[in-house]
């Protein structure tokens, strides 16, 4: 049985950077690769693509970051796990089997599928989490509805000789979770393990995240190199020690207070973090620096998982229209203020029909709003930024058109409009019975 | 009186139309100040406009950090948000802008 891991995350989201996965390959020492590269929404914009080409609907970085990383990985034996393949994992896994056929590498490719429940949402009409509705009330608008699979699925692949795995929707740590529970024969009822292992997963799924990205304040915070910023790696032991670690060299830290920062990020109640495998606990979890880039952490616990799985329903929400414009010098604000002014009486006169609107001055209150932003002094120059929510694309973009015709209709000195009218595809979540997602391995060979 | 930011750091995260935010000491010896000034009470006091639901705070004493947790705060939902820092990213560093009593020893 092997006693210790060691996981590379190579991406933290989807458009991250190619070459520290490629350097984590190199010279990490790595047994497994994970690529996160599957936001909140991605799911249902990556469906409306399989609508229109049926081969299409996974990361539109897959190839780039396989042909990047393939190679290396296969001369030393790395796994590679993924949830790249989106809506479309099968097709995610006959593209990797080509690329690296192309490469002449005999990999073995497994797709995970049934992440896609939409049908089975649909036959119990389940209630939306968000909001007072249900499935069928979101009529033609709902695009896509997929669970949060657990590690297993990904684990049997691996168990069964893939050397690249590729899921759609699936929880983020547990894309860590499966190499550990492969590696190590973890039981899937050994909560605290699971737990642990979950922790490990969280800290890793963002990448740069713990490795000093989205953490660096000049005079409190300092980070090194944040251009060759290292992505960490994480040995895992059997009995489930963690330690937090980078690639010797590489630009970032690995601190306390960098994995401190990622253990809460995105977490709610500490003691009940809900896994699809595991309800984890982060409230007793030690984390001790050993040593320069080198993070002990322990005390992660677990307990049992719940009867449901958390779904993410995509769906046509609405459509936003904007527009922005800037004033600068002397009595920048007070323009600023004037425009936002005129907008908000246009939009009143033409009758542009919104269900809400948002009147922002960038450098001034966009972030914070007014009352937060209130003891600030006054900027040098202010954006003009109107935002508004509509039911149609015709009307959003009337919005943006309202901020351009203060170039010859506005204030004084007004530059740099920019406009932008969009469909918005928002999520929202409903809980399935666990049964009735039936998640398979399907292999294809290079 | 001294700025949060003297004693603490802090990251945002974002699930929903729900933000959390950390706070965490840069030495365990300030854990019991931030217990005693940054309530949840005071947290959505700060956050006047912008928080509309309420503020759930946590406490990790083993990692000297609390963790807030606030709702109806994403402008109706990340994926849904007209604003310009949807995930509210930002809500952090205004945190930490934040006066507290002064500790001894700073």
């Amino acid at each position: 049985m092997v006693r210790s891991i060691r996981i590379g995350s190579g991406a933290g989201y989807s458009g991250d950077r190619i070459e520290p996965a490629v350097e984590l390959a190199e010279k990490g020492g790595i047994d497994y690769l994970v690529f996160e590269c599957l936001g909140e929404r991605t799911v249902a914009l990556a469906q409306q693509a399989r609508m229109k080409n049926p081969d299409s609907g996974y990361d539109p970085l897959l190839e780039e970051r396989m042909r990047a990383v393939l190679p290396v990985c296969a001369a030393k034996g790395i796994k590679i796990v993924t949830n790249m393949g989106a809506a479309n994992p099968h097709a995610a896994a006959r593209k990797t089997a080509e690329i690296a056929k192309s490469l002449g590498l005999p990999l073995k490719i497994a797709a995970i599928v049934g992440d896609d429940v939409l049908q089975a949402c649909k036959d119990g009409d389940l209630p939306i989490m968000e909001f007072d509705g249900t499935i069928k009330q979101l009529g033609n608008r709902l695009l896509s509805a997929n669970a949060y699979l657990g590690a297993e699925p990904m684990a049997q692949a691996l168990s069964g000789g893939a050397d690249v795995v590729i899921t759609g929707r699936a929880s983020d740590p547990a894309l860590f979770l499966a190499p550990m529970i492969h590696a190590f024969g973890w039981a899937m009822d050994d909560w605290n393990l699971l737990g642990q292992g979950t922790v490990a997963g969280h800290l890793l799924e963002c990448a740069g995240q713990v490795t000093g990205g989205y953490f660096a304040d000049p005079g409190y915070k300092d980070i090194p190199d944040l251009a060759r910023l290292g992505f960490p790696i994480g040995e895992v032991g059997a009995d489930g020690s963690l330690v937090i670690t980078k690639v010797k060299g590489s630009g970032g830290a690995v601190t306390a207070q960098t994995c401190k920062e990622q253990l809460l990020y995105e977490v709610h109640d500490p003691t009940k973090y809900l896994q699809p495998d595991v309800v984890a606990d982060f409230s007793q979890v030690n984390v001790e620096e050993i040593a320069p880039d080198r993070v002990r952490i322990s005390g992660g616990r677990g307990a049992r998982r719940t009867d449901t799985l958390k779904v993410s329903v995509g769906y046509i929400d609405s459509y936003i229209g904007e527009g922005q414009i800037s004033y600068a010098g002397p009595g920048a604000l007070a323009r600023g203020r004037l425009a936002l002014e005129i907008v908000r009486e246009r939009l009143q006169l033409t009758g542009v029909k919104s269900s809400e609107l948002r009147f922002d001055l960038i450098g001034v209150d966009s972030l914070h709003g007014a009352e937060v932003s209130a003891r600030a002094g006054e900027p040098y120059e202010v954006r003009v930024r109107v935002a508004g929510r509509t039911e149609s694309l015709r009307e959003a973009v009337r919005i943006g058109n309202e901020v351009e015709t203060l170039y010859t209709n506005g204030p004084a000195a007004g530059g740099g409009v920019t406009k932008s009218a969009r469909d918005v595809v928002a999520v929202a979540s409903v809980l399935l019975p666990r049964d009735l997602a039936k998640p398979s391995v399907r292999f294809v060979e290079a | 009186m001294i700025k949060l930011r003297e004693i603490a750091h802090s990251r945002t995260g974002d699930k929903g139309n729900t933000s959390n935010i950390s706070v965490i000491a840069y030495d365990a010896k300030h854990y019991p100040l931030l217990k005693a000034e940054v309530t949840s009470e005071r947290v959505k006091a700060h956050f006047a406009g912008v928080v509309e639901g309420e503020v759930v705070r946590y406490e990790l004493p083993n990692i000297a950090a609390l963790n807030f947790v606030m709702t109806q705060t994403l402008g109706g939902g990340v994926t849904r948000s007209l604003a310009l820092d949807a995930h509210g990213k930002s809500l952090s560093s205004a945190l930490l802008d934040m006066e507290i009593e002064d500790a001894p020893g700073t």
